[in-house]
């Protein structure tokens, strides 16, 4: 029942939010990658990737440190080109188209500390063009409903660092992007935070679905999260197994994560890791 | 958050402890003029080692002359100062802009350190007169380089990441820069002109000594001649005097700019 307090049905936000926020017609893209290989100069990153994701799925990447999961993610999100196959993002293949179909957030939160919360969280539409009364407007909504309620005109420093991750999610929502590309977005959080944070990006998930590609180390998150988890080998990286757990994003974190059922695919998870 | 009883003594402190200490200097300087040991030790006339008193006594009988070559230099400063930082922080970004002029222009602003100051000035004054043309020029010349560089500093320290999540943003080149780049810059910018103030007076006076008719510099310079060494440090007071006032505004701006540290 936590995450009902976390965030809030739509209907609790204002008409005109619900008319501006861009997450409202939620819209999706699906993903495809085709024998999509990368290198940096000699070291070669990434080997024959081949992906298929749904509008509206969630897919996790899970993979050894340094193994190349965030360049994958970052060649999804056109901000790299990859060396060979295709990447296609809601039918669009160039770098430039999908860049503007993917909303990346980071791994650290990266507020910028010389904005408010709710600046921070809107910079997306001010980038857009609308005016900072406007953006603001069409943000406080959203503060609302995902229980960042009258932190609106703190600054980034007086946040503590679970809250910091909310606004720098709601900044990569508010976006309006059919594809949300996160990476390893709790990774900076302590064991409880993280926990709590899976449960209102969940909650989130479910209130207003997205195609979410998310990057991650911790297996238990992505089987948590996603709907297909991709594992990845050491470099040059690999997929060496796809699985799913049986319940993504249930409402009961707790009993989803020790379902007998959820243990056995994070057992496979972490030998397909241990074995690559 | 914090303690605002030890916040207040700290500041208490910061203040204090210095102006106990320049007064002790000042107090052990006024006995040994008054004692004559100085000037026995120097074996020079006692009227060559002025007492603090005595200096204070010729501040007080100058103020008009002090004032006015005060304001001289103290304009020569301000508008090399600011042309610096015109033309720095614009090279600055130009040069974060384009990467080949950054690799083309860099280590020459470095390298150009190596040329004294004061060998340049002479030939200032012979192309540009004995107005203040050639000491805004001066000033400008040594502002110039803390400025540009701590500005290119400061745009080059923005996270590569901040960088792609603007771009997946929607960020235009301009907004990048008008939203992350441009404020990142900005505490290294108020350290480069913190400093900028602070090497100013060295050119301006450089900068009268070869050749103007006014100003602390040549106050200064004119007084060797009459031994008006009471009046030398008089103009030495008021120079770092300006100095410190510059400084000062440039921490009050850079405390009204720089709101998040």
């Amino acid at each position: 029942m936590r995450q009902d307090i976390r965030v809030k049905p739509e209907s609790r936000g204002s008409q005109t939010v619900e008319a501006r926020a861009p997450g409202r017609q939620a819209p999706a893209d699906s993903i495809s990658l085709r024998g999509v290989g990368h290198s940096y100069g000699e070291l070669q990153t990434l080997d024959r990737i081949e992906l298929e994701l749904p509008a509206h799925g969630v897919l996790g990447l899970v993979g050894p440190s340094g193994c190349g999961k965030s360049t994958l993610l970052e060649l999804v999100c056109g901000l790299r080109a990859p060396g060979s196959g295709t990447i296609e993002v809601g039918g669009a293949t160039g770098a430039a188209e999908r860049l503007a179909r993917c909303a990346f957030m980071p791994q650290r939160d990266l507020l910028l500390p010389w904005y408010s919360a709710i600046d921070n969280a809107a910079l997306a539409l001010r980038n857009q063009g609308m005016g900072r009364r406007e953006a603001r407007a069409a943000a406080a909504g959203l503060f609302e409903r995902f229980g960042l309620e009258g932190f609106e005109a703190s600054r980034p420093e007086e946040l503590s660092g679970g809250m910091r991750q909310r606004v720098a999610f709601l900044r990569t929502l508010i976006a309006g992007k059919p594809v949300l590309a996160l990476d390893e977005p709790f990774a900076s959080l302590d064991a409880i935070t993280r926990a709590e944070m899976q449960e209102w990006l969940a909650a989130a998930l479910r209130a207003d679905p997205r195609t979410v590609v998310l990057v991650t180390h911790d297996v238990e998150e992505a089987l948590y999260l996603s709907d297909r988890v991709a594992v990845l080998s050491a470099r040059p990286a690999r997929i060496v197994a796809e699985l799913s757990g049986p319940a993504p994003r249930a409402a009961d974190r707790d009993a989803a994560v020790t379902d007998p059922a959820f243990v056995a695919a994070r057992e496979e998870a972490l030998h397909a890791l241990r074995g690559s | 958050m914090h303690d605002s009883g030890s916040k207040g003594t700290t500041r208490w402190r910061r203040w204090l402890l210095p102006a106990l200490l320049l007064a002790a200097l000042v107090g052990l300087w006024q006995i040994a003029c008054s004692t004559g040991a100085i000037a026995d030790a120097l074996n020079l006339e006692s009227y060559l080692v002025p007492s603090p008193a005595e200096v204070a006594s010729s501040l007080w009988e100058n103020r008009g002359l002090l004032a006015e070559n005060a304001w001289v230099t103290l304009r020569e400063m301000l508008i090399g100062i600011l042309a610096a930082l015109v033309v720095g922080v614009g090279f600055a970004v130009l040069m974060h802009r384009w990467r080949v002029l950054r690799d083309a222009a860099y280590p020459l602003i470095v390298a150009s350190q190596t040329i004294p100051i004061v060998v340049i000035s002479p030939i200032l004054v012979v192309w540009f007169g004995y107005g203040i043309a050639p000491k805004v020029v001066i000033v400008a010349l040594i502002c110039f380089f803390p400025i540009t560089v701590n500005a290119l500093d400061g745009l080059r320290s923005v996270d590569p990441e901040a960088v792609k999540m603007m771009r997946s943003l929607n960020a235009s080149r301009w907004q990048r820069f008008r939203r992350v780049e441009a404020p990142a810059a900005l505490p290294n910018l108020f350290t480069g002109i913190k400093i900028a103030v602070v090497i100013a007076p060295i050119g301006a006076v450089f900068a009268e000594w070869s050749g103007s008719s006014s100003g602390l510099g040549h106050l200064i310079q004119s007084d060797t001649a009459y031994y008006l060494v009471a009046r030398q440090f008089a103009s030495v007071v008021v120079l770092s005097a300006l100095a410190l006032a510059l400084i000062g505004l440039a921490a009050l701006a850079e405390r009204r700019v720089v709101t998040w540290r």
